[in-house]
């Protein structure tokens, strides 16, 4: 199943004085089972684009087509939309409600239609997925975990839902570097074993080259760039006129290459760079 | 929808309206409100809704605006009308079937109170449209301030303020992003019955209370931090002044309030 933007514009509060085009005439096209990475700088329009694809807001003008359903049709059936497409919000945690972890993962599954049976399964198994042991956890409250766990119970009750798209706003914002590693390799691990479409926005570069099939650039309500992390990244004045960076490894890369080491300055990941060092100082390859 | 609620939010634009000092604004609307009541006829309550209709259009905000604050009390509107037909009693009998009667004079109070309510927002939207809520206070602080000898604390009462209005914004947003990510998991606000759905409010309340106090904690130590310690002191960054323009704007309320005390008393 893939997804297909068409010419999507939308204006908040269109005839009023403070009126803003935050996505204008934007059109692409998402492979099935592809992980995408999004990037831009704030303001560009990322998160009114990924409210977009799960029927959250209606486009001005334009179409969403995912699998053979145009989500932006009149008398699209929402449900349809949100069994198909998964949303984890900035700072998911605050939406947390309910006074037990396993009730709060299964409010979706129920929402969608499943029975209490059903829910409570794809909530268990949610709930492992995010690395979270659910015999000791499922009865407890969300609000007396800690704040990397309340982010995982958030995720897990979008993923209960058993999405065929899967989107992240900044799933790891705020985060420490541990729980950001291990919320990003659930993510990864679930892409691969599910095989779905993931929609990742992301203000580290370096998450997006490690993880993304193609990255999106947007900038100022229209897409940038579209392209595998190699391609996006190489092109550095141009991101860096957009507000954005390269990932720190290749900006490492680039630097040395500059200076005269001849490696690869278009490496974008850490043990290819590691080796390329290693050669380097092991003065196998002449600099 | 969410976002319907004009009250407290300002609409940005230049106009003479929205350039009055705010004290002279906050004294219209209370002297146009008391002028309301004294209202017993559909010529005054015409001639109001004629001032009223003139100060809109000076101030330059879309009737839309106006419209969109008068909507959330239109239930509120039609029930106390339809309390108030049969209610109010006077006048000659018009319809009556069992216990219920409607007369003439009744029908005439319910209307006019009916239009009574409607200008009280209006004015109400006007002077909240035009003028920013940080600004409102503060002409509420400098007219309270006669009072601080007698113990009104004028300067926390007017923080408070503040900081209640600068929250309506935020919870409104709050509130749209919580109700977002419920709708992203299968939330349905919009069908079942009354019950059904106020049960379904759940998921939007508990964590919009556990944001409220969460984004007030902030603010409080954040305040704290800066060395807020109350109103002695302290001096403004904007003073206020009485203009040439709130000279005119006084006269003008001034002659509306003696064209319907005339009205009411004399015709």
């Amino acid at each position: 199943m893939g997804i297909i933007v068409k010419n999507l514009t939308h204006i908040y509060n269109e005839g009023l004085p403070y009126s803003h085009t935050a996505l204008d005439d934007i059109s692409f096209e998402i492979e099935p089972g592809e992980f995408i990475g999004i990037i831009g700088h704030t303001g560009s329009g990322k998160s009114t684009l990924l409210q977009h694809l799960n029927g959250l807001l209606k486009p001005n003008e334009g179409h969403i087509i995912v699998g053979d359903c145009d989500i932006t049709a009149q008398g699209a059936v929402m449900k349809d939309i949100r069994r198909k497409v998964g949303f984890v919000f900035q700072y998911p945690e605050y939406q947390l409600f309910e006074e037990t972890v396993k009730k709060d993962v299964s409010y979706g599954p129920l929402n969608l239609g499943m029975n209490e049976e059903e829910a409570s399964l794809s909530a268990r198994e949610a709930i492992e997925l995010v690395g979270l042991d659910y015999d000791e956890i499922a009865q407890r409250s969300p609000f007396e975990l800690s704040g990397g766990q309340k982010r995982r119970i958030a995720i897990a009750g979008v993923i209960a839902m058993e999405p065929e798209v899967l989107i992240l706003d900044e799933p790891t914002a705020g985060l420490d570097p541990k729980s950001h590693n291990d919320i990003l390799e659930i993510i990864s691990t679930l892409h691969k074993s599910k095989g779905n479409i993931t929609i990742l926005v992301s203000h580290n570069m370096q998450d997006i080259a490690d993880y993304c099939d193609k990255v999106i650039v947007m900038d100022k309500g229209k897409i940038a760039m579209y392209g595998t992390p190699g391609g996006v990244f190489s092109e550095r004045e141009a991101l860096e006129g957009m507000g954005l960076a390269l990932p720190p490894v290749n900006e490492l890369m680039r630097k040395l290459y500059e200076c005269g080491v001849h490696v690869d300055k278009d490496i974008l990941d850490i043990d290819e760079a590691e080796a390329a060092i290693y050669e380097i100082l092991k003065g196998k390859k002449k600099i | 929808m969410i976002r319907d609620i004009t009250l407290g939010q300002y609409f940005p634009c230049e106009s003479g309206i929205h350039k009055l000092d705010p004290r002279t604004k906050i004294i219209a609307t209370i002297v146009y409100i008391i002028a309301i009541f004294a209202v017993n006829t559909f010529i005054g309550i015409g001639f109001a809704a004629l001032f009223l209709m003139i100060t809109t259009i000076i101030s330059r905000v879309p009737a839309k605006f106006i419209a969109r604050g008068i909507k959330p009390i239109v239930i509120i509107l039609v029930f106390t009308f339809i309390l108030n037909i049969f209610m109010l009693k006077g006048g000659e009998e018009l319809v009556s079937v069992g216990a219920l009667t409607i007369t003439s004079g009744g029908l005439k109070r319910a209307f006019l109170l009916a239009f009574r309510l409607i200008l009280i927002i209006w004015c109400s939207s006007i002077l909240t449209l035009t003028t920013k809520p940080i600004t409102l206070t503060d002409g509420l602080e400098s007219m309270l301030r006669p009072l601080q000898r007698i113990g009104v604390p004028a300067h926390d009462l007017a923080m408070m303020m503040t900081i209640a209005l600068r929250f309506i914004p935020i919870l409104i947003e709050e509130t749209d992003k919580i109700m977002k990510a419920q709708m992203a998991r299968g939330a349905d606000f919009e069908t079942g019955n009354i019950l059904q759905r106020a049960r379904r409010l759940v998921p939007i309340l508990v964590p919009l209370f556990i944001s409220a106090l969460r984004i007030a904690q902030d603010l409080a130590m954040a305040m704290e931090a800066r060395c807020y310690r109350g109103g002695d002191g302290r001096t403004k960054m904007h003073s206020m002044k009485f203009a040439r323009r709130d000279f005119v704007a006084c006269l003008a309320i001034m002659a509306f309030l003696v064209i319907i005390i005339m009205e009411a008393h004399i015709l």
